[in-house]
């Protein structure tokens, strides 16, 4: 593929981060705002050799996938919050039975119906709480139409490096905003799935795929076998960095308003305020490691402020991970009441001055 | 010598879990046979639904993918289009079919999947202790119809393989019973039948199988067995649509 530089929306940009993986089979049920993702898939896929199919709902999608990605062949959906929360019984299986599925999902505003603007209202649902079981996502958070692409694709090949569902978390404003994206080739890894996919048994004996254990012993070593590999996927945490030893307030965001946040965050330092950046990409795992850095390498005693586009989702996480070294100060903004970079500079730097606005 | 009897090849040497008397067994049997016939032990990936017979991949010695309970259709879907070139069943039971997964065994059908679904209706949710299910006879007692199945409150019993022979997608449909001899060489032939729908790509292969349930009927084995005849009048058995025979037969409209 030749590099070319386009614009597009960031779903677009998932969509095409699929194609360059070599995804060859979409299900899915159209939800706003992520049409645009189905409708690319159903026009490219066709074309290269690959399966779209407009699925009678996303219980059933997700289970197409379970079953094309069983097959070991690269199978993904999309959705949006209320759609994602119907496939929580199967995210459990695919977990369970280690399928290498990848999950999109560009939240909206909840709970209920919601509404269709820009929220992170479903923070808990994708790091803990996607559905029943002792499992998890790993979960990554693109913040442009540029990592949209190229985390979609990675997305692939971490599903099958830990064989291990992997979902993109994006919102309406990441999904609908177009912005300049370059294309170009991606080296995505390949995983042997000889080993475990269901193909037929030809030469082999025949193997099955399988959730129920009702040996406790064996559930055991499941549940086990699982924390394991989650434990092991903490070598592959991205998230990216702009602090210095001596900033005194660590502004801690992912995803849309990570833009903002990052905006504000420059803005201050230029001013010449101790002010650093810090931005999850994996949501899970967590960056728990790098955070303890940052208070480790501190030269001032620190204070986390988190803005988020909910009530107060991620500095749970953060407050884990500082645990108890430092203050941390939640900025939640429901949906619908994005900031503007100013406004969270005041913030920000009242978070600066010894008493905050916001209590955490 | 002709061999009369002979263990299936794709029947694995394990002894089933089924309650004696329960006709899960003879179907899988009947399965392996079918499978062995038509020789696709090697491209054949099973579908097991949650119920009595989750344990599908104990038995039938082909791959095989567990999948939630009532989805068995979407993910046989997903398996199936993956990969065309494999022969993919479900194997399902009336509540995993008709109730919780009735959107999704109905779509596949209408899409006209490339699959067989094999549908257990012993009118009984069977694993959790035999509840009411879609195709609980009115007027039939079950744990949570104490005093039988009021039609008032809970209608009356899809006759599901007569409603998929109305649909396009449908290559095969029909209900046969497992509960005398005669019975059990006609289901053979019929899921022969429902097999070579998707081999021929002509559509989605349906075969319902009324089935004993003695524990959860509160019957003894034969009792139970005999017992099925019953339901064969409210579930009348028969084909309902055969595009195989059609096709076979070189009838090309
Ligand atoms: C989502 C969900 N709901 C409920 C159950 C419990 N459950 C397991 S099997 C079953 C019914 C099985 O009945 P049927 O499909 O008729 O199969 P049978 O056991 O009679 O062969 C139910 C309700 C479950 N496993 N998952
Ligand atoms: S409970 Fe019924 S369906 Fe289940 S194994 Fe026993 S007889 Fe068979
Ligand atoms: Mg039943």
């Amino acid at each position: 593929m030749k590099t070319k530089k386009i614009l597009a929306k960031g779903i677009e940009a998932i969509a095409l981060g699929a194609l360059e993986a070599g995804c060859k089979c979409y299900f899915g049920y159209p939800i706003t705002p992520q049409n645009e993702i189905p409708e690319l898939m159903a026009r490219e896929l066709p074309k290269r050799g690959g399966v779209f199919l407009q699925a009678e709902s996303e219980l059933a999608a997700i289970n197409m996938v379970l079953g094309a990605c069983a097959t070991g062949i690269r199978a993904m959906t999309s959705s949006s919050s209320p759609g994602i929360s119907l496939m929580c019984e199967a995210f459990s299986y695919i977990a369970a039975l280690e399928l290498p599925a990848v999950v999109v999902n560009v939240m909206r505003g909840g709970p209920g119906l919601g509404g269709i603007e820009a929220s992170q209202g479903d923070y808990f649902q994708a790091v803990k709480g996607s559905g029943h079981g002792d499992f998890h996502f790993m979960v990554l958070a693109p913040y442009n139409a540029q990592e949209a692409y190229e985390f979609t694709a990675k997305a692939f090949e971490f599903a099958e490096k830990y064989r291990n569902p992997v979902m993109i978390l994006s919102d309406a404003i990441l999904g609908q905003m177009k912005e300049p994206l370059v294309l170009k080739k991606l080296r995505i890894k390949k995983y042997n799935k000889n080993n475990w996919a269901l193909t037929g048994a030809k030469n082999r004996p025949s193997r099955f795929i399988r959730s129920l254990f009702l040996s406790s012993q064996e559930l055991k070593g499941k549940n086990l076998k699982l924390a394991k590999k989650y434990k092991k996927m903490e070598k592959d945490i991205i998230y990216e960095s702009l602090v210095n030893d001596e900033d005194k307030v660590i502004v801690v965001a992912f995803g849309s308003i990570a833009r903002i946040a990052k905006d504000a965050c420059l803005n201050l330092r230029k001013k010449g305020y101790p002010v650093g950046f810090f931005r999850p990409i994996t949501l899970f795992p967590f960056p728990v490691k790098p955070i303890q850095e940052l208070i480790k390498n501190a030269k001032n005693s620190l204070k986390f402020v988190v803005p988020e586009l909910n009530c107060g989702q991620m500095v749970e996480d953060v407050k884990l991970a500082v645990n108890g070294k430092a203050s941390v100060i939640p900025l939640p903004y429901p949906p619908s009441v994005i900031p503007f970079p100013e406004e969270l500079e005041k913030e920000i730097k009242k978070c600066l001055s010894s008493l905050s606005s916001r209590k955490a | 010598m002709p061999e009369f009897f002979k263990f299936p090849k794709s029947l694995k040497k394990t002894n089933f879990h089924y309650c004696p008397g329960c006709h899960h067994s003879i179907v899988h049997r009947l399965l392996c046979e079918v499978i062995d016939e038509l020789n696709i032990q090697e491209k054949s990936v099973g579908i097991a639904s949650i119920g009595c017979s989750c344990f599908l991949y104990f038995y039938i010695d082909v791959d095989i993918l567990e999948a939630p309970h009532g989805r068995a259709c979407a993910a046989a879907t997903g398996v199936k289009r993956a990969r065309p070139e494999l022969v993919v069943f479900t194997y399902q039971g009336d509540g995993d079919f008709a109730a919780i997964g009735f959107n999704e065994s109905f779509h596949s059908a209408l899409r006209g999947e490339k699959i067989t679904a094999i549908m257990i209706n012993n009118t009984v949710y069977g694993m959790t202790g035999g509840q009411l299910s879609p195709t609980t006879l009115p007027g039939q007692k079950t744990t949570t119809t104490p005093e039988g199945r009021d039609p008032n409150l809970y209608g009356y019993p899809p006759k599901i393989a007569e409603i998929f022979a109305g649909l396009e997608g449908v290559a095969f449909s029909g209900r046969f019973a497992v509960n005398t001899p005669k019975r059990v060489l006609e289901t053979k032939k019929a899921l022969k039948k429902a097999f070579l729908a998707q081999i021929n790509n002509l559509g989605f292969g349906y075969i319902e199988i009324l089935s004993a349930c003695p524990i959860n009927w509160k019957l003894d084995p034969v009792s139970a067995n005999k017992a099925v005849d019953k339901l064969t009048k409210v579930f009348p058995l028969g084909t309902f649509k055969d595009e195989v025979e059609k096709f076979l037969s070189g009838d090309k409209s």
